[in-house]
């Protein structure tokens, strides 16, 4: 199909900054709004503002029922003139950044506040899970309740038999990840882990074993977007947006999930930042398992279909490595808070090429590629998107 | 081939018997479509009116085309499974008590993928049969079967949480004085129950079949009349803790209306059979049932009514009869619905005449009590909620789901 | 030599007191227990059937009645030990009084005449009581006296729990009864008042094949007389010397009832 519509525009003078990470805890009695005025707190300290300033506030959270972002400006007396909520799980971050730059570029707001965080108390995932979704509810949970790790599974299965991907390939990402983690001084996951570990782990549900999984837990991660000339005024470090994704529902026809909609718009993500793949930096995917991550290689352009298995033997994932990934260990070891998770990647990204690193900084890094995915509402992710990110030359 | 089942042990007097927990109970109410029919013993899913595409999972409007025209109906089980998991946790409290559990991802041949019980014999990636039945919660589930049946399928663990079969188990089957009661017994005793318990109301009336009843082996009979409370009382005290299945077999036909009949104590009659002895069952047997519903390999597991098919509409010439009919369905929807927080069914055998006294002037085609046998077992084994015998039950229903008036009408001429 | 003085009703009823509270006279209750499980008439299933005695519970100290236990209970008018009024045989139907709150009180007190063919019924199961045997059995004990209750003794009651007590077979039920002379005897040339029966009916088992058809039912019934079956405890009376008391229910225009059949007997001796 040719291309109809407008050409995309270049987002113009658009900053991201003030990546924020409050420490997870594995559970607490805190709710979502404790979670969130923290972090918002925490943003406007940091980048000399008051809440009066947020003029836009863009919201992801589970937990937040009953209440909406509606109710959340009452809640914590914020006045904003744009408000959006992104349901988009492991999508929001990049979803919300995509909205908001372009809310900033066009006036509509000045200084946005991007927050996602969740609760987790004792037998809250179990709860999120019951009513996550309609097809979920009917077609999936009743089969074996194995929610996330029985639909992820089920694709890893697929994905194993149909490129002859072994659980050692898998591994290679969990370690690399866990050796990053190491030196990020929020993560959840705090003892080293070997290869041997991780094969030795326990079946959760097949192929997956415990390291596979991630740790639900509470907290909240944040950022500003605003103008370049806004955030040099409060004198943040700050990156520019040089391009976006964002797919639903791609590929509706493969019997089971093998690509995500990275792969229907890559093309569009690298031209529009004027890159290429081996000009990125540093690269934050969305790892709830690590046959996402695995898929994100290959549909983000960095090794063909098929080749994720052979890339990952082939490179050093860690921060010092030939393609420093998820460097603050990724969910898989920093930990998953709810739809904080989907910004995990994007506020890491952000610290590495702004210098703000609190994880061992990649060298020399300044283009990040951050990518979301999220949603099982069956028996696949349907969200899908992904950020180039640029730092100042140094 | 699935490794046979062992015959449990004696209860362990010191082990609590622990109530039944239930798989997610929540379904939208298009799911509700599929529920319909798998209780029927059918695989059917909604196929768009207007472009003809399957449509899993069911849904308010076509994926294809986006028009509304959704209905449900029979769509071949042929699919092929293209992969698997063995889950072995879970926050859900049923599934962890039956842990591993093994799920595919099939895709049918008509397009829809599907996410399914996979049965232990089925190797992936390959060939399938679906097939859909009611969970334990009462709701409508498929599960991938071997292309071809294998040794023992029947006794896979997953497969057996799906059906309520008799192996094993112990039955009460409500009236042996009939045909019908007899030829359930001498079926059930066939299939692998270890125990058939056959009651016998006025045990000082002789009655025929008598004499073979007694010779039939695991059956015994014992003093039971559905009209008496404390009869039936009584012998759930002595046998309401080890009843697994019960069959209610008991069934007062007599022909005649309302009108210039003065049939008022032969109707009574029929209710205090048909209705209230189906209430005094439930009342006496329906508490340890439903206590008993999770226990192990020979958990209580159904109770089957076996009716005819008049509860769906009244035929004139058995007036009262049908009348006590559908006080007995309308009354068995209920009991579902109790008996379902315990994981046990209730299972509806609706039949076309019986080939007996009562019905010689009804022109055949007739159910004989063996055809009525066989439908019992095959209810059990495939945990099927509603099931006819015979063509005049099939037609009846047919005709009701076309048009309840136009059958009442056609059955009064 | 003067006849002592007749004594008064106050002094009878005053002496039934004094017996009743000395023991020197006894009550013996000739009823079974109305229970569930009481069989009942058997007639073929074309027909209206005997409702056999049933109880639902309507309170029992619980939610449905906190202080009290209580049932309701159906039957047959045929249920249990009971009356037969004559307007129960189509004999009978067009007689005065011939429904159960009309039967006149003086009707349900009276002398028992208790014939024992205990021995001749065990031998044979359809023993028929004739005109020949009343016969002789008047030629040893002395007439029976006009306006008796007559009790057939067969000690049939003695089966009941078993199947034998109807004893059905594929012919029909084998029990003893009267022949229709033996009927036609009572209730003609003696004057009987009522014919009583340890078995489920007045009739033998097989009474239906005997002329007329039921001759205890149609003659008894016929000449407005009545009928009590599934009698018990008639080997505790006297061959005579008993008196009977059998009041059935008022049931308007009914036609027989379940009730409290028992006699009065001579007791322990006076002084002891």
């Amino acid at each position: 199909m040719t291309q109809r519509g407008n050409p995309r525009r270049p987002y113009r003078d658009v900053a991201v900054a003030v990546p924020v990470s409050i420490p997870y805890v594995r559970y607490s009695q805190d709710t979502a709004h404790w979670w969130i005025a923290r972090a918002l707190k925490t943003l406007t300290e940091r980048a000399g503002i008051t809440p009066a300033d947020l003029d836009g506030l863009s919201v992801s959270s589970f937990s937040l029922g009953p209440d909406t972002a509606v109710g959340l400006t009452q809640h914590l007396g914020l006045t904003p003139r744009w408000l959006d909520a992104i349901p988009m799980g492991g999508a929001s971050a990049v979803v919300a950044l995509r909205r908001a730059a372009r809310a900033v570029e066009a006036g509509d707001a000045s200084i946005v506040a991007c927050v996602g965080a969740d609760a987790n108390q004792v037998d809250s995932f179990r709860k999120l899970l019951s009513s996550f979704s309609r097809f979920s509810q009917d077609a999936s949970y009743p089969y074996g309740y194995g929610g996330p790790n029985g639909s992820f599974a089920l694709l890893t299965d697929h994905y194993m038999r149909s490129y002859g991907v072994t659980r050692q390939d898998f591994g290679r990402i969990c370690v690399a990840q866990r050796d990053n983690a190491l030196t990020y001084p929020q993560a959840i996951m705090r003892k080293p882990l070997t290869l041997e570990a991780y094969m030795a782990a326990r079946p959760i549900a097949d192929p997956i074993h415990l390291f596979d999984c991630v740790m639900p837990c509470a907290g909240a991660e944040a950022f500003l977007v605003t103008t370049a000339d806004i955030a040099e005024d409060l004198g943040l470090e700050q990156a520019r947006l040089l391009s976006t994704i964002e797919r639903h529902n791609a590929f509706p026809d493969d019997a089971i999930q093998m690509r995500g909609g990275w792969a229907m718009d890559v093309d569009e993500l690298y031209a529009m930042a004027g890159l290429r793949p081996d000009d990125i930096d540093v690269v934050e995917t969305y790892d709830d398992y690590p046959v996402i991550v695995m898929m994100q290689f290959e549909d983000l352009g960095f090794c063909k279909k098929g080749e994720g298995a052979e890339f990952v033997r082939s490179h050093d994932l860690t921060n010092c490595g030939s393609f420093p990934h998820n460097t603050s260990g990724g969910q898989l070891s920093a930990g998953q808070a709810g739809a904080a998770g989907g910004y995990l990647g994007l506020v890491e990204g952000l610290r590495q090429v702004t210098g703000q690193s609190l994880s061992k900084p990649v060298e020399g890094a300044r283009t990040a590629l951050v990518s979301g995915f999220g949603m099982i509402n069956y028996d696949r992710g349907l969200c899908s998107g992904a950020a180039i990110l640029q730092g100042a030359a140094t | 081939m699935s490794v046979p089942i062992e015959r449990p042990p004696r209860k362990d007097p010191q082990a609590a018997t622990r109530p039944a927990e239930l798989p997610p109970l929540n379904r939208s109410r298009s799911a509700l479509g599929m529920t319909a029919w798998a209780a029927r013993g059918i695989f059917a899913l909604q196929v768009c009116d207007a472009c003809g595409r399957v449509a899993y999972p069911p849904r308010d409007a076509c994926s294809g085309c986006l028009s509304t025209s959704l209905r449900f109906q029979p769509v071949e089980g042929g699919a092929t499974v293209i992969a698997e998991t063995t889950i072995r946790t879970s926050t859900d409290l049923y599934f962890r008590e039956r842990m591993p559990w093994r799920v595919g991802m099939v895709r049918l041949d008509s397009g829809a993928s599907i996410v399914t019980h996979l049965h232990g014999d089925v190797a992936v990636p390959g060939p399938v049969r679906m097939v859909a039945k009611l969970d334990k919660g009462g709701n409508a589930v498929v599960i991938a079967l071997p292309a071809e049946d294998s040794d023992n399928m029947a006794d896979d663990l997953q497969f057996r949480e799906l059906t309520a079969s008799p192996k094993f188990r112990r039955v009460l089957v409500t009236d042996g004085r009939s045909a019908v009661g007899q030829a359930v017994a001498a079926r059930l005793a066939g299939a692998g129950a270890v125990s058939v318990f056959v009651g016998i109301a006025e045990p000082w009336k002789p009655f025929a079949g008598q004499s073979e009843l007694a010779a039939m082996a695991n059956v015994e009979t014992m003093e039971l009349d559905l009209t008496d409370t404390a009869s039936v009382t009584e012998l759930a005290g002595e046998i309401g803790g080890k009843t697994d299945i019960i069959v209610n077999t008991a069934d007062h036909v007599r022909p005649g209306g309302l009108v210039g009949q003065d049939a008022l104590a032969t109707a009574h009659q029929a209710f205090e059979v048909n209705v209230f002895g189906l209430q005094r069952l439930a009342m006496a047997f329906g508490p340890g049932m439903r206590a008993r519903g999770g226990d192990g390999t020979n958990s209580a597991a159904a109770f089957v009514d076996i009716l005819p098919i008049h509860a769906f509409a009244n035929l004139p010439e058995f007036g009262f009869h049908s009348a006590s009919c559908a006080a007995r369905h309308s009354l068995l929807q209920c009991l579902r619905a109790e008996l379902r927080p315990g994981g046990v069914r209730v299972m509806s055998v609706f039949t076309g005449p019986v080939d007996d006294d009562w019905r010689q002037h009804v022109p055949p085609p007739k159910v004989a009590p063996s055809q009525i046998a066989s439908a019992v077992l095959t209810a059990l084994n495939e945990g099927i909620e509603e099931s006819f015998v015979g063509d005049v039950a099939q037609d009846v229903m047919a005709r009701f789901l076309a048009d309840p008036k136009v059958l009442e009408r056609e059955l009064s001429q | 030599m003067t006849q002592p003085p007749q004594p008064t009703g106050a002094d009878l009823l005053q002496g039934l007191a004094a017996g009743l509270a000395s023991g020197t006279v006894e009550i013996v209750d000739l009823t079974h227990a109305l229970s569930p499980d009481f069989p009942v008439m058997v007639l073929p299933p074309e027909f209206g059937q005997c409702q056999p005695f049933r109880m639902e519970e309507v309170s029992r100290y619980d939610g449905r009645g906190p202080g009290w236990y209580w049932n309701t209970i159906t039957m047959s008018e045929h249920a249990g030990t009971h009356f037969d009024a004559p307007a129960h045989w189509i004999s009978g139907r067009n007689l005065p009084q011939g429904t159960v709150d009309a039967v006149p009180l003086d009707k349900l007190v009276g002398p028992a005449i208790v014939l024992d063919f205990s021995a001749e019924s065990a031998a044979d199961e359809d023993f028929l009581l004739t005109r020949d045997g009343l016969e002789a059995w008047e030629a040893a004990n002395g007439a029976i006296e006009e306006g008796a209750w007559v009790l057939f003794r067969t000690d049939w009651s003695k089966h009941l729990g078993s199947a034998r007590y109807l004893n059905l077979k594929e012919d029909g039920a084998h029990s003893p009864g009267p022949a229709a002379d033996a009927m036609e005897f009572l209730v003609k040339e003696r004057g009987i008042c009522g014919f009583g029966t340890e078995t489920i009916g007045t009739d033998a088992g097989q009474g239906g094949h005997l002329s007329p058809p039921y001759p205890a039912h149609f003659i008894l019934h016929g000449h407005g007389r009545y009928g009590l079956q599934c009698l018990t405890g008639l080997d505790r009376l006297p061959a005579r010397g008993a008196v009977l008391f059998a009041a059935p229910l008022k049931i308007r225009n009914g036609s027989g009832s379940p009730l409290r059949v028992f006699a009065m007997v001579p007791g322990k001796p006076a002084g002891l």
